[in-house]
């Protein structure tokens, strides 16, 4: 479904995103993980057109995606990490607008408004002005207006940041749902327990370059604590690997670092 | 072009713009407000003037010098205060007085012989406060006006002038004058006083004669492009301020596409399949709606309150509104692309507004200015538009007037556009 290949771009003299390339199949989840400042958001941007890459390309069902009115940018939507949404309107007022710019009008606007307030739980709320809304209530307006357009492929860079447990939890339901209708979803993120949590492959980005690209499972099985079959270094029996021992395991260095 | 992302565009900006109580006043309120105060500070030909407030000292006491303090204080120009001259002095320096007069002791006489026979003139003492120029030339005006008519009414009819006439007179005998001379002069003099005799009051007071008085009067006539259309000072004090507010409100555009930015919107507005220029020209039409909204409520108050009225062409209005609301709102989007922050670009765009307010002729109009300024100022694009609506409104022009500031301002409007395409950051990480 989306796909990229040798994406690399720099600004100035700083690298951010060298040779990445990675897919995404309809109805998984793809998690990339990396610390900040590993280029997770570059490649986000890229993929959404909001940067051209200096090199490489991004496809999606085969077909290569360029310039600002491509058709094939409908089949993405967009879950930015800001709380993108206009405090001052109300939550219908928002959704019309971003609904509008994919050309959504009329009855099947209206629509596309109602389902997504009903994934996300605020239906009841969308007269309100956002400014209004909690911290959680932002996040999930902020995941329905990237789904307004139905979109094939939803990228989603680092939703859940600055949120309460209960929407967390929300939120990843939300995410279950839309990979069970078949989206395609990129789910940016330096949470390992989310990565953990929902995805079907993870990819391990530092420095800008793609370090691991494998299941969860994968990930784990290059651990030495695998390899020692349970057992940590010295010996001493552990319970399961964490990925922080994975990325540690393969960067040489922690994941908050 | 889908047009569904730039309605939505324009309504959503609208929508902001009009859910922002202070925006709203800011835009609507505020610069009517100041438009109706400077329109009444201007004033118009159809209300009196203020009087200048002066104060008079008379240390002479003479005759003429009461008449000159009696024909002043009958001057409707002039509010006048007689007080001593340490008091006078006082008034001015706290500014409750203009100019005091003072009328020096021997001034009486010594007038009038320097009207008749020469010799040294007295001198009429002026206290002034230096920030009133313009008001003490008029007063000057007015003590030649009046000090003429006390002087030689009281030269050629009051007893001081009897008195001179007599001692001329005698003089002439003396002079040592041609005697043909000499008697043309003793026949005129003697006519002066038989005909002064005749019309003077008894018991030898003040000159009952006219004296010498202004030779003419003035008539005023303002001219404008039709008759019947007076000048209205409300007509431009709300073309001054009306722009001024819209290029406020383009700048609080301006700073919005930063806000947007800086709160991730503009990368929604990216990830969709719009092109650049729907982006910018949804951005320009919303930014001329506000602004025209600005300047049409501004005159629509003017209109329904001060009477002001479009007295030429009606359409060369509205091009020059039109035209001056899209130069504001490509002066906005320059704001949005050379803006880094928020602060910075306000502070910015604040000075430039104030700088193209002050030198286009909106606070005041530019014939005040200095020649060379005045020629320097058609590089302001604001001077284009308060001289077209000028044009339109109060002097009664056609539409031909409104065609040069039209032109002028959408070649602004190109150029700003231009180079804040040139310079827009496309790229969102």
């Amino acid at each position: 479904m989306l796909e990229m290949r040798g994406l690399r771009k720099a600004f100035g003299s700083t690298v951010a995103v060298d040779d990445v390339s990675f897919g995404v199949q309809a109805g998984t989840l793809v998690a990339v993980l990396g610390p900040n400042g590993a280029g997770k958001t570059t490649t986000v941007s890229m993929i959404a057109g909001l940067i051209a890459p200096d090199r490489g390309e991004v496809r999606i069902g085969g077909a290569k995606l360029a310039g600002d009115t491509n058709p094939a940018k409908r089949r993405i939507g967009l879950v930015p990490q800001d709380i993108a949404l206009y405090d001052e309107l109300p939550a219908r007022a928002n959704l019309e607008f971003f609904g509008a710019l994919f050309g959504l009008r009329g009855d099947a606007l209206g629509r596309a408004i109602g389902s997504a307030l009903d994934l996300v739980g605020l239906r009841d709320r969308a007269g309100d002005r956002v400014g209004t809304f909690s911290g959680g209530m932002k996040r999930r307006l902020n995941l329905a207006a990237g789904l307004l357009h139905d979109p094939d492929i939803l990228l989603l860079d680092e939703p859940t940041v600055g949120v309460d447990p209960q929407s967390r939890h929300a939120i990843f339901e939300n995410l279950a749902e839309l990979k069970r209708r078949g989206k395609a979803l990129l789910y940016t993120t330096h949470y390992m327990e989310e990565a953990e949590r929902l995805a079907d492959r993870i990819v391990v980005i530092d420095r800008g370059r793609v370090i691991a690209d494998d299941t969860l499972e994968g990930l784990y099985a290059r651990t030495p604590a695998a390899v020692g079959q349970g057992r940590g270094a010295g010996g001493a029996p552990v319970s399961h690997v964490s990925l922080e021992t994975v990325f540690l395991t393969l960067t040489g260095r922690s994941l908050r670092d | 072009m889908d047009l569904v992302p730039v309605t939505a565009m324009v309504r959503k900006d609208l929508r902001l713009f009009l859910s922002d109580r202070r925006s709203v006043i800011v835009s609507f309120i505020v610069p009517i407000a100041i438009a109706s105060f400077f329109g009444s500070i201007i004033g118009s030909n159809n209300r009196e003037p203020a009087p200048i407030a002066i104060g008079i000292v008379d240390e002479d006491g003479s005759t003429i010098a009461k008449a000159l303090s009696a024909g002043v204080q009958g001057d409707k120009r002039v509010a006048v205060t007689v007080s001593g001259r340490d008091e006078a002095k006082s008034q001015v320096r706290q500014g409750k007085v203009n100019v005091a007069v003072v009328i020096p002791a021997g001034f009486g006489e010594r007038s009038g012989r320097a009207l008749f026979a020469g010799g040294a003139k007295p001198e009429l003492e002026l206290l002034v406060d230096p920030s009133r120029g313009p008001e003490v030339a008029l007063v000057r005006g007015i003590l030649t006006e009046h000090a003429m008519e006390a002087v030689t009414r009281e030269m050629f009819g009051g007893r001081t002038g009897r008195q001179l006439i007599d001692e001329t007179l005698r003089q002439v005998d003396v002079s040592g004058m041609p005697a043909a001379q000499a008697q043309l002069l003793r026949d005129m003099l003697a006519s002066v006083r038989r005909f002064y005799e005749g019309t003077s009051q008894p018991g030898g007071g003040p000159g009952g004669g006219p004296g010498f008085s202004m030779p003419y009067t003035v008539r005023e006539e303002a001219v404008t492009a039709r008759d019947l259309v007076a000048y209205n000072a409300y007509a431009h004090a709300f073309a001054g301020m009306g722009i001024q507010f819209l290029l406020f409100a383009s700048t609080n555009l301006g700073i919005a596409v930063l806000l947007e930015r800086q709160r991730g919107l503009w990368k929604r507005l990216r990830s969709a399949p719009i092109s650049r220029r729907v982006l910018l020209g949804s951005k320009i039409a919303s930014g001329a709606i506000i602004s025209l909204l600005t300047l049409l409520v501004s005159f629509g108050f003017a209109m329904a309150v001060f009477r002001v009225r479009i007295s030429g062409s009606v359409a060369g209005f509205l091009l020059v509104a039109v035209a001056c609301s899209i130069m504001s709102a490509t002066f906005g989007l320059l704001v949005a692309a050379l803006g880094k922050t928020e602060g910075s670009a306000r502070g910015v765009a604040i000075l430039a507004v104030l700088l193209m307010v002050m030198l286009g002729g909106a606070w005041v109009p530019t014939f005040i200015f200095p020649a060379w300024l005045q020629r320097m100022t058609v590089v302001i694009p604001v001077r284009w538009a308060v001289d077209g609506l000028d044009a339109v409104t109060w002097r009664g022009l056609g539409l031909s007037s409104a065609m040069m500031p039209t032109i002028t301002l959408l070649a602004f409007a190109a150029v700003f556009g231009a180079v804040a395409l040139s310079r827009f950051k496309w790229e969102e990480v």
